[in-house]
């Protein structure tokens, strides 16, 4: 990625942040998401054990470390898709440590997945429905009554064809979602994500496996979630994507967070440079190719 | 040989009281698998409890046949939960794996001599149908019908309300599927960790359709008390719910009328390739083969017909085969 760009985001981070503290665990003027000692081992492997992280609301945090680092469990822990050992978070001030999957994502964080996760069987506007929040027609009996649930469909479909239009899906609306190139599918989940109206959107490795000439496109899509004033956070491999468009860096190495800060911050900081950048330097490729830890 | 007739008794099989009660056992397990992608390998566990809630109440508590099918659905909802709540929020397999087991447990211990002041063991119960007769405005004695396609009066009446809780059914699951909660159990078939970081409760989905299956499979269970007005435990072995596997997906698994139409192009394939090996036998091809040897021929000839079918249409007689085609993941 060019200067400019990484020097732009530097221009307006500072205020993102407010004046957050570059160490790892430093607290955040407005935190959406808190955690506290949150720990998860697999047998006799450690690997996640995160003391104290906080995310400011309304930016972009990445979340980056070497393979093996953590990074995909943390995001299970903290999305309930994976139970913890210890720990405890709050999300907008709520505890939801210990909630299951599906009442995480509707307290209003909702996450993707680093195997793009299309339902493929079934069409685009379909998927993109299945993400609309609240539906009477999603209980069984409410099924029956057609006449309750049409009404709302008709505004979830409205509302599903806007976001179709602005990921330019919307040739696709009918199409079976297996039919869709990766990059699109990637896309589709973003999308569909968005259709459950979250105040935070988790990205496992939005750009993994998509062509280059449409990461610049996911990239601005990222982008202007957090314009709308969504808080993104995101596990990424590429340094440049990260570099260019992250509000704050969280660097963790063998389950812990070891450095934290703007990308200028981390850029410079030898502890992150010697766990992950050095390795990223002589292994990009092949860091870009096999999946994660 | 006469193969006009065996044509035509294997028509009339195909829209028989047997195969309008396995289309009905079959919507269940379209609801699990077709539409949900539940692995339910004991669905003749719900028939043989909706059976026996029938044939218990009836034969011997002497209670009016209502109350039976009631009790045969009741025992089907309880044997659902206990399957669903401890395998349902793991992988697929284990699902599959409690059914199979679980559907030849209760036949075990139905038949068992422990249980045959309740169950009759293994002689099972006989005069069932009384109630149901009571009720049939069809003269026991007349045939009905035209031509071949003719049944008695006791068999029309079966057949007529069968046919009808299929469509029934039919109905129930086309409205079901084309809602929103249709939508989830769909997506649930796809993936279910996306459905769940959509904010719906997989689990709660996942028993309600298990619920609803074993509870058609338990009406079907009903209907053949009452049809055979007798019923053993040992007709409610394994290969029951595979002849609703292969029916399923000879039909279409997903399709609202696909194990109806499996079921009746099943039976028809059933009794036209026994009426054929035997018409053969009795001019004399297959000296080497006994009476008994014919059923275990026909059953490998149907096998080889469905790996026909499975190889030049593995989306079954109405499935959609560009639907198929998508890479699963």
């Amino acid at each position: 990625m060019s200067s400019e760009a990484t020097n732009s985001s530097a221009g307006v981070e500072a205020d993102r942040m407010a004046g957050a503290e570059p160490v790892p665990g430093s607290g955040k003027s407005d935190p959406i998401l808190v955690a506290d000692g949150v720990r998860r081992s697999f047998g006799g492997l450690t690997a996640v054990d995160v003391e104290h992280l906080e995310v400011q609301r309304g930016t972009i945090t990445a979340l980056i470390g070497p393979n093996g680092a953590g990074k995909s469990t943390l995001f299970n822990l903290l999305t309930g898709f994976d139970r913890v050992d210890r720990g405890t978070w709050t999300f907008e001030g709520v505890g939801i440590n210990g909630r299951p999957g599906h009442r995480v994502a509707r307290a209003g964080m909702v996450r993707t997945f680093q195997l793009t996760k299309a339902l493929t069987r079934m069409t685009v506007l379909d998927n993109m429905l299945l993400g609309a929040q609240g539906q009477v027609g999603e209980r069984m009996a409410g099924a029956f009554l057609r006449n309750v649930w049409a009404g709302q469909e008709r505004a979830n479909t409205r509302r599903a064809l806007e976001l179709l239009e602005r990921f330019k899906l919307i040739d696709k609306r009918d199409e079976m979602a297996g039919a869709l190139s990766g990059g699109q599918r990637k896309l589709l989940e973003m999308a569909r994500a968005l259709m459950t109206d979250p105040s935070m959107i988790m990205l496992d490795e939005p750009m993994a496996g998509v062509n280059p000439a449409l990461v610049q496109s996911l990239l601005e899509h990222i982008t202007s979630l957090r314009d709308e004033g969504k808080t993104v956070l995101f596990v990424e491999h590429d340094m440049d994507v990260i570099m260019g468009i992250s509000d704050w860096i969280v660097v963790l190495a063998q389950g812990r967070v070891i450095a934290e800060g703007r990308p200028s911050d981390i850029r410079s900081n030898q502890q992150v440079i010697d766990a992950y950048l050095g390795a990223q330097e002589d292994d990009s490729a092949e860091a870009r190719g096999s999946g994660d830890d | 040989m006469d193969i006009v007739s065996i044509l035509a008794e294997s028509t009339r099989s195909a829209f028989g009281p047997i195969a309008a009660i396995y289309a009905l056992a079959a919507i269940g397990l379209n609801l699990h698998f077709g539409y949900t992608g539940l692995l339910n390998f004991g669905q003749v566990g719900f028939m043989l409890v909706g059976a026996y809630g029938v044939g218990i109440s009836v034969a011997v508590f002497d209670l009016p046949l209502p109350v039976g099918f009631a009790v045969g659905l009741l025992c089907a909802l309880v044997l659902a939960l206990l399957l669903g709540i401890p395998t349902l929020r793991l992988r697929a397999d284990y699902l599959a794996i409690t059914t199979i087991a679980a559907a030849e447990v209760i036949r075990l211990v139905y038949r068992a001599g422990f249980a045959e002041p309740l169950t009759g063991g293994v002689y099972g119960l006989q005069n069932l149908a009384d109630g149901f007769r009571v009720l049939n405005p069809f003269d026991g004695g007349e045939r009905y019908g035209v031509g071949a396609l003719s049944y008695n009066g006791n068999h029309m009446w079966v057949l007529v309300v069968t046919w009808g809780l299929v469509a029934l059914m039919c109905g129930l699951v086309w409205m079901l599927m084309h809602s929103p909660w249709g939508r989830v159990i769909k997506g649930i078939r796809e993936d279910e960790d996306a459905v769940r970081s959509l904010g719906k409760n997989v689990f709660a989905y996942k028993m309600q359709i298990l619920v609803l299956g074993g509870l058609i499979g338990a009406l079907a269970g009903c209907m053949l008390a009452v049809y055979q007005a007798s019923i053993q435990p040992d007709q409610f072995k394994p290969q029951v719910t595979f002849f609703l596997w292969v029916i399923l997906l000879l039909g279409g698994a997903g399709r609202v009328f696909g194990p109806v139409l499996g079921a009746m192009a099943f039976w028809f394939l059933m009794n036209f390739t026994d009426g054929l090996l035997r018409g053969m036998g009795s001019m004399g091809w297959f000296p080497f083969l006994q009476g008994p040897d014919y059923g275990a021929i026909q059953l490998a000839f149907v096998g080889v017909l469905l790996v026909v079918l499975i190889v030049f249409r593995p989306q079954g007689l109405i499935g959609d085969r560009k639907e198929m085609l998508i890479n699963v993941k």
